[in-house]
């Protein structure tokens, strides 16, 4: 126990390479609005019967209503964007273990037909270059390449 | 609710290493501390209360580590695994459930783990987590979209950091204070525009305690002993798309809630000082509207008037807040402890003339989803 030589008065033991392998659920909902992008390139929204809010992505029930969902809607591959950031700290990828490059943008989208927002990368790294209310559309990763998983939009693009 | 007062207090040094200490031995520090405080020994304690993360500290039922160090040994204990506003609140209805003194304590190390890693496992995992979001960057999307709702600058939310970073220096056990300017904050690196450094709080090692009793227990601590008013607290949706982020919603209801118990009307008049979770500069903007201290959007323009300032009329964090020591999960527990010490009238060199009724906020989850209120002393 020595860094680069000399003896650390304060010893640490490191947790190595271990790994907490999970599988989770994407659920009956959460697999079909997975689904209907990868094989589709579509996005899908889910409407209360008592708000008639409309949300995505999809889960089985309204929050604020406590009320079962059940109505599938169509809901637009662009919209506006509602807020952004630009990341200029290095962080590495959860979904792939590897440095992320940076600058790159998060955005918070309200896609047209929906309600709620959906959070995504954007496809722009100068802020001073975007603003709320811009309009967005999702870029997809080729058919065929879609594995269904969030990862199948590649970003969304200033229209 | 009138029946329950805080008799004793205890926080460690806060550091962004305590490489001598494990997080158990921070937790007897605090422990300790708080005894002492309140004049008793471990065996006059009847309950014990732990916080922790599994997460953070990077092992399965965390709690169990700390409880030699805690004293609940044969003891009536149970763990709270979140911000120590709600542990100490899980300890107030321990006391309300006929308990005569709660011990409760919260540790964190930032140092032991990599925090984005951490944050970003709050965030759901079909949905949002492979986006590599976590803490620093869902506020960073939070911040610009209160910026915009009512046209800050970023040197409005500069002002937060160099307020609290300055008041650091008169708070001992704080970990960062720092001489610094608007230009200075503005200077500093972008984490994720339109947050910088040094509107971004530390990683931090430390941790806290507070005893909690009943009106038998409280009467013998004389006046020592602080009442707590009022509770509340409220949450917001789970997904960070189904929130409006700039509207403190969760906290305006939490705030609602503890001034009902504490009957309070007309907070900006009635509450002496403030100690806010301002994890993120403006934090503390979005959580002064959302305590009532101010109106809607008027935080930025109460802060460049100087009515925050540990002179002004209604001083928030002049303990230094957040940003200059944040020990998570202990640091909503820290924000209730400098309100105890500011009512009591013993917070040494930050003191505020004249404290006598104070409020302690604190949070879980990004973008503060899960918000906890507490009003504390004031008049019999």
């Amino acid at each position: 126990m020595s860094d680069g030589g000399v003896k650390r008065m304060y010893l640490v033991v490191e947790s190595g390479q271990a790994e907490q392998p999970f599988r989770w659920s994407a659920g009956t909902y959460g697999s079909r609005f997975l689904t209907a992008i990868r094989d589709d390139g579509t996005f899908t929204g889910i409407k209360c019967p008592k708000c008639g809010h409309v949300y995505v992505p999809l889960r089985r029930v309204c929050g604020p209503c406590f009320t079962e969902m059940t109505e599938l809607v169509p809901v637009s591959n662009e919209g506006t964007l509602v807020t952004f950031s630009v990341v200029s700290f290095g962080f590495v990828d959860p979904s792939t273990g590897k440095h992320r490059a940076v600058p790159y943008g998060y955005a918070v989208i309200k896609l047209d037909g929906a309600d709620s927002y959906l959070i995504h990368f954007i496809d722009e790294t100068d802020p001073a270059k975007m603003k709320a209310g811009d309009r967005v559309r999702a870029v997809f990763e080729d058919e065929g390449e879609r594995t269904g998983s969030m990862l199948d939009i590649k970003h969304f693009e200033l229209v | 609710m009138e029946r329950v007062a805080v008799i004793g207090v205890g926080m460690t040094q806060f550091a962004r290493e305590r490489p001598a200490e494990t997080a158990a031995d921070l937790v007897f520090e605090a422990c300790t501390r708080a005894l002492e405080d309140a004049r008793l020994s471990i065996e006059d304690v009847d309950v014990v209360i732990t916080g922790s993360n599994d997460f953070f500290d990077g092992r399965t039922i965390s709690s169990m580590a700390v409880m030699d160090a805690c004293g609940s040994y044969d003891k009536n204990v149970s763990t709270v695994e979140g911000d120590g506003t709600f542990g100490a609140a899980h300890a107030l209805m321990r006391v309300l459930a006929g308990w005569g003194t709660v011990l409760y304590c919260a540790h964190h190390k930032g140092s032991e783990s990599v925090m984005p890693l951490i944050t970003n496992a709050m965030f759901d995992p079909i949905f949002e987590r492979f986006l590599g979001i976590e803490a620093v960057t869902s506020a960073a999307l939070q911040a610009r979209a209160y910026m915009d709702r009512w046209g800050l600058d970023e040197e409005t939310l500069a002002l937060v950091s160099v307020k609290n970073h300055g008041n650091a220096f008169r708070n001992p056990v704080a970990q960062l204070p720092l001489e610094t300017t608007v230009e200075d904050v503005m200077g500093s690196p972008y984490i994720a525009d339109p947050l910088k450094r040094l509107d971004c709080a530390p990683v931090t090692d430390g941790a806290a305690a507070v005893i909690l009793a009943d009106r038998e227990h409280a009467r013998s601590a004389g006046s020592r002993a602080v009442r707590v008013r009022g509770v509340g607290y409220s949450c917001d949706a789970f997904h960070l798309g189904d929130r409006d982020l700039a509207d403190p919603s969760a906290l305006r209801d939490a705030a609602a809630r503890a001034y009902r118990g504490a009957a309070i009307d007309d907070p900006a008049r009635q509450i002496d000082l403030a100690e806010v979770s301002e994890v993120f500069g403006y934090m503390e903007l979005m959580w002064c509207e959302g305590l009532g201290l101010c109106g809607p959007g008027e935080a930025g323009e109460m802060t460049a008037s100087g009515r925050t300032a540990r002179d002004g009329d209604i001083p928030v964090n002049v303990s230094g807040g957040c940003l200059s020591a944040n020990p998570v999960l202990v640091s909503g527990l820290n924000r209730v402890i400098e309100c105890v010490l500011q009512v009591r009238g013993e917070a040494g060199e930050h003191q505020v003339e004249g404290v006598r009724t104070a409020v302690a906020q604190g949070f879980n989850g990004p973008c503060g989803q899960s918000q906890c209120v507490w009003v504390l002393g004031g008049e019999e």
